[in-house]
């Protein structure tokens, strides 16, 4: 309980301050979920939040990350993402998975045909083969409350069944940080070592640590992305934000919401929880 | 705005408002982006309903259908003195596990009573827990005071019958405030319809509220969450719980008491880091090896726990399994783990009435708490919650469920 306030009662003069708060508990997730797990692997998707928690990994396991890192390859990804990936990769020596449903990609499944089953079907189909191929039990995740009202609903560490299911009316408790993760064959966990951080906090721990973002995220001729993904599902937005301290400044005063630039949330009012309900990210 | 966030909870009755008042919160900070609004009109208007406030937090289909909050969420938003986080937890009996999951997280209770209808069953409930659970400030909000016109008689009766049951309480509300946070008055302005309240605002009162913080220096306490095998070496990994550990400094491993030395203190990146402090996530190695494992506690040789087999704590019961006397069930204790029984049940007690149930009790059911003593297979460190919180909270489970959630009041 009162974790906050818990470093300042310290008495010694040293205090955590916020950022530092919020690495230490994402840093203590990671830490348990691989105690208990064992057979885990982290998403990347290249963006800033999962290459936030790339970086803190890399920290939680003194700079060499001993799980393989997954990139869920639908084929449409901006030019950039992967360019990105291939570089840090290399750099950061991780042990890459690249994820792609290769046979749905065959028949030609694309964001034309329709957005929910395109998801579905490159991401979602594509993870659960994945997961099949190497048995893992715990999958990281770097999805944030503040992101979308469906999100934060979520436990730090969430149940799916082997259909990977979610079953958002009935979660277990999830008390203080005595987090749940019991390998079992028949399920694997989510974990969600991000879900406090909030879209401004991910910005000011990326300028504060100096963390290599993709430019996407930069202004280019009044535009930059805030999210990213699909080239065909993401647009960027208007901006004048072409460095991270501007990025920052912007978002202390902004007040339009971060996927607004994401096509597949927008579909219909519950999309959101059908793509999350069968496994989505 | 660079401060911790203040994390709260609103808990309450169902029905009482306390989604409706989040929603309120949001809008009248102009907290909500411009799509969410147009969205949360256009919702309602599928459902046949007025802009309904409380589907910013209620997002589940299930639950706008149903009218009702199935499960905890947390919101972000800001003010110009702080950051908030608000939980809102569910108000349904059937619930309760959610609501619990969201009060441990939280440092500040808003308890949402319904002025007309008044103090319910989870009203009580819901104080008696977070007391229960260690969140110690509260602020009550007498809600939907618009549906009995605004009346200070009310308003007064119904704090006195609050103020009553908290009576059995440690923890006491810092405001009594009337509100409707359907009409937003009193929410996040002072309002000219309860200009007869002398408290302040609900925003305001908010803003005041400070978390005391002790200043006293606690001894060091590590509890072993993982080993790491690096390069050849040895690396103790975990969270400082409390105190301060440095290197060269000679260190007890509980509870088979081995004594090592630090050799150093590893974070990554920073390779001559001397020393750590509560709260930090470390790597140790020692000049000993292989005596150190997940579950084990490092302490200071100069204040050392007991380690014990005996805890006794304030339990409660959230399975429709009752925790029967000599059972084996598993209890979780920081990172310790270990099989135990319940030896001793000294009281069975109603958390809503607060009423004495049986003394000396065989078993502990559904939303009951009691203070239990458990006996453990092989012995555990433990502090009183109000010494070290993390060394102070457990959980039972059962087939990897959770089936209680305790505090330690003492040990035998």
């Amino acid at each position: 309980m009162r974790e906050s306030a818990k470093s300042q009662d310290a008495g010694n003069g040293k205090e955590l301050n916020y950022l530092d708060e919020l690495e230490s508990k994402t840093i203590y997730i990671l830490r348990e979920a691989y105690s208990r797990l064992r057979k885990v692997a982290l998403l990347w998707s290249i963006g800033k939040d999962s290459t936030s928690l790339l970086w803190i990994t890399r920290k939680a396991f003194f700079g060499k990350i001993p799980f393989p890192v997954i990139h869920i390859d639908t084929s449409y990804k901006l030019k950039e993402i992967y360019q990105f990936r291939d570089r840090y990769s290399r750099e950061w020596d991780l042990d890459l998975i690249i994820s792609r449903n290769e046979a749905a990609l065959k028949s030609g499944m694309s964001p034309d045909k329709e957005k929910f089953q395109c998801c579905n079907l490159l991401k979602t189909q594509a993870l659960k083969d994945t997961l099949d191929q190497y048995g893992f039990n715990g999958l990281f995740l770097a999805i944030r409350r503040d992101e979308h009202g469906i999100r934060a609903k979520e436990r730090y560490f969430s149940p799916r069944d082997r259909k990977f299911q979610w079953n958002y009316t009935d979660q277990p408790a999830e008390l203080w940080d005595l987090y749940r993760g019991q390998p079992d064959r028949e399920k694997h966990f989510r974990i969600h070592p991000m879900l406090h951080w909030t879209e401004l906090d991910i910005w000011r721990y990326v300028q504060r640590e100096r963390i290599p973002i993709v430019t996407l995220y930069f202004s280019k001729n009044g535009k930059r992305y805030r999210s990213i993904g699909c080239e065909t599902c993401c647009s960027p937005v208007d901006s004048q934000a072409d460095t991270i301290d501007k990025v920052v400044r912007e978002l202390e005063t902004t007040k339009t919401a971060e996927r607004s630039g994401r096509a597949q949330d927008k579909e219909d009012t519950y999309t959101m929880q059908k793509l999350r309900s069968l496994g989505y990210m | 705005m660079t401060k911790k966030a203040l994390r709260i909870i609103i808990i309450g009755h169902v029905d009482h408002g306390k989604s409706t008042l989040i929603g309120r919160l949001l809008l009248d900070t102009n907290s909500l982006p411009g799509e969410t609004l147009s969205d949360l009109k256009r919702v309602s208007r599928e459902l046949g309903r007025d802009t309904e406030l409380a589907y910013i937090t209620d997002q589940l289909k299930e639950e706008r259908e149903r009218n009702i909050t199935i499960d905890t969420t947390q919101i972000f938003f800001s003010t110009r003195k702080r950051s908030y986080v608000i939980i809102d937890a569910p108000g349904h009996v059937e619930f309760l596990k959610n609501m619990i999951s969201g009060a441990t997280m939280a440092e500040v209770a808003i308890l949402v009573v319904d002025a007309r209808e008044g103090v319910m069953e989870q009203t009580r409930r819901h104080a008696f827990i977070i007391d229960m659970l260690g969140v110690n400030k509260v602020i009550v909000l007498f809600n939907k005071m618009d549906l009995v016109q605004y009346d200070r008689k009310r308003f007064e009766e119904v704090s006195a019958e609050l103020l009553a049951f908290f009576q059995n309480l440690s923890v006491k509300p810092s405001f009594m405030i009337p509100i409707s946070a359907w009409e937003g008055e009193n929410v996040s302005g002072k309002s000219g319809k309860l200009s007869w309240s002398k408290a302040p605002f609900f925003l305001d009162a908010l803003e005041s509220l400070t978390l005391t913080r002790l200043s006293e220096k606690k001894p060091l306490r590590f509890p072993v969450q993982d080993i790491y095998e690096m390069d050849g070496e040895e690396v103790i990994v975990g969270r400082v719980a409390s105190g301060e550990i440095r290197r060269g400094q000679e260190i007890v491993v509980l509870p088979n008491r081995a004594v090592v030395t630090v050799k150093s203190v590893r974070v990554f990146g920073d390779s001559n880091k001397k020393s750590a402090f509560e709260g930090e996530n470390i790597g140790l190695t020692v000049d000993l090896t292989g005596l150190v494992k997940r579950g084990h506690v490092i302490v200071e040789r100069e204040n050392q726990p007991e380690p014990t087999e005996n805890l006794k704590g304030n339990l409660f019961w959230m399975s429709e399994e009752p925790l029967k006397l000599t059972v084996p069930v598993t209890l979780r204790l920081a990172t310790q783990e270990v099989l135990c029984r319940a030896v001793k049940i000294e009281n069975r007690i109603n958390s809503s009435t607060i009423e004495l149930l049986e003394r000396e009790a065989g078993e502990l059911k559904l939303n009951e708490a009691g203070s239990v003593t458990f006996e453990t297979e092989t012995s555990v460190v433990a502090e009183r919650f109000s010494f070290i919180e993390e060394l102070g909270r457990f959980v039972i489970e059962k087939d990897f469920q959770v089936h209680g959630a305790g505090i330690i009041t003492g040990s035998l």
